[in-house]
């Protein structure tokens, strides 16, 4: 396995790939070296079928800071369009296979933008969520505005990006930006328990089912509906219906071989 | 390191906070509050300290805010007094709510105003027997803060509350041990030598399990039955992944003393 400095990437563990953000010197900033390494491991985890599911996380105390503030600071116009960062965003993006975060301590900026990232976040008690970028002077640059207003709403997305504050796990959950809150000790198992839920079921259908949910964002309804007969008519032609089906009728427990 | 206005000792496992302002009864002045902050921050981070102990010095607890710093000339703007409740207030009741290490409260004497409240904010409140409680906000027009309109509802009932809030008397340590409000009544001479032995022995236990203690016990006044069974199994989890748990089962059953870790 690639050896990175900025992540650490465990083996696959029943069917899920933990991934950890692991700069702690800088409370986790993404810098365009670690969101590379991140991309890279990505495309790896797409690449090997033994992986289900990817869970990435941080450590006890942060998941994400935001971004590394001195390394974009001595970036001028130019600089930001040559960047590479959209690049491997686009990576992280592009990942067909389930992608959890787990969440404890703070998940700021350019770190909660990764987080939405995430297909969904299971959060610990003391997870504070924010966008402060605007008291440097900028705003959201990877996703921020976009994916926050369409997983909390106008009005919530606005309050955050506009005054730079947090919200902690009570507000995140009702609002819908997490799925789960749980005791802090908790959340890395809690997240583990769901991918391995999730990394027993058909490959093929969870590709497909996330790509119908993340269509919804991009088309109106009727297209929607319409791609999602579509991915249900695929799945028609999979080995692994059969066996779901099978298995379902036969009161026993599928194994599904992502055929 | 050395404050001002409190003294600061950390001896075997237990750190000391002593308020140390007592000609004006350790009222709270805002080089108090930051220096609270500050050594609080040292027993967070500081793993050795597994037990905090809070007393004042001198013949009374706390009086609460430093009136002096609150005076409204006439004409004057009205001060914003949730600025220093935001600041301050809060966040200390909050640091003393969610350590994870037992606090203990030494009531030497008066304790009035936000003093009263921060000192049932802690975990295990010991008082001297001519120790006393006012709430004591009514006489100037406010509201009891730092926590006392969650507070006292839940130590004592809604009606005691209401009466000890709207009437602001002084309530005996006696009285307060009656009613719930504090854990026991202790004579003046002995109470610091008590505290000191309660804390030192809470210094020796399963600091882990005693701060998830806490923190479900906390967790209890907003939960429904429901919710707390389902914490209580999550933190039940966590504590028997501890090595205090290992320890005191093995102790136990090899019928030995425990020699906890706190982790």
């Amino acid at each position: 396995m690639t050896a990175y400095r900025d992540i650490l990437v465990d083996p696959p563990r029943n069917g899920v790939q933990l991934i950890r953000l692991n700069r702690p010197e800088a409370h986790n900033a993404l810098r365009s070296a670690l969101l590379g390494e991140l991309a890279d491991a990505l495309a790896a985890a797409t690449a090997d079928e033994q992986i289900r599911v990817v869970l990435l996380s941080g450590s006890d105390k942060v998941f994400a800071a935001g971004a590394d503030i001195k390394e974009m600071a001595a970036l001028d116009a130019v600089g930001l369009w040559k960047d590479r960062r959209p690049q491997y965003w686009q990576a992280i993006r592009g990942f067909p296979k389930p992608l959890i975060a787990a969440v404890n301590g703070f998940c700021l900026g350019g770190g909660l933008e990764l987080a939405m990232h995430a297909d969904c976040i299971i959060a610990g008690e003391d997870a504070r969520f924010g966008q402060p970028e605007i008291n440097l002077g900028i705003i959201p640059g990877a996703g921020g505005t976009q994916r926050l207003v369409r997983s909390v709403g106008k009005s919530l997305a606005m309050k955050l990006i506009l005054s730079g504050e947090f919200i902690g796990t009570r507000e995140a959950l009702a609002a819908g930006l997490v799925a789960e809150v749980t005791q802090p000790e908790l959340t890395l198992k809690r997240a583990t328990a769901l991918a391995e839920t999730m990394a027993e079921k058909s490959p093929i259908a969870l590709r497909l089912a996330k790509e119908a949910i993340l269509a919804s964002f991009e088309t109106p309804l009727s297209q929607g509906l319409e791609l999602e007969r579509k991915a249900f008519l695929f799945l028609a032609a999979s080995a692994d219906r059969r066996e779901g089906i099978e298995a379902f009728l036969e009161k026993r427990p599928p194994q599904f071989k992502g055929q | 390191m050395s404050y001002d206005t409190i003294q600061f000792q950390v001896q075997d496992g237990v750190a000391t906070l002593t308020l140390n302002r007592p000609e004006s009864l350790n009222s709270f002045n805002t080089t108090m509050h930051g220096e609270i902050r500050d050594a609080l921050k040292q027993v967070r981070q500081d793993g050795s300290i597994r037990c905090l102990l809070l007393t004042g010095a001198g013949r009374g607890f706390c009086a609460g805010q430093d009136l002096n710093d609150r005076a409204v000339a006439p004409g004057e703007a009205m001060p914003d007094l949730s600025l220093s409740i935001k600041q301050n207030y809060n966040p200390l009741v909050r640091s003393l709510m969610t350590l994870d290490k037992p606090v203990i409260c030494a009531v030497n004497g008066v304790a009035a105003g936000a003093g009263a409240n921060i000192a049932l904010a802690c975990d295990i409140v010991l008082a001297a027997r001519s120790a006393s409680f006012i709430q004591g906000f009514s006489k100037i027009g406010l509201i009891p803060d730092s926590g006392g309109t969650w507070t006292l509802p839940r130590l004592v009932g809604r009606a005691r509350a209401m009466g000890m809030a709207m009437l602001s008397g002084k309530l005996s340590a006696e009285q307060a041990a009656d009613w719930g409000l504090i854990w026991q009544v202790v004579d003046d001479d002995r109470l610091l030598e008590e505290a000191r032995s309660l804390a030192t022995h809470l210094a020796t236990q399963p600091t882990k399990g005693l701060a998830l203690t806490k923190r479900a016990i906390n967790a209890a006044g907003g939960n429904s039955l429901e919710q707390q069974l389902e914490l209580e199994c999550d933190l039940q989890y966590i504590a028997g992944c501890s090595h205090d748990y290992r320890e005191g089962v093995a102790a136990f059953i090899a019928k030995r003393p425990a020699e906890f870790k706190g982790e």
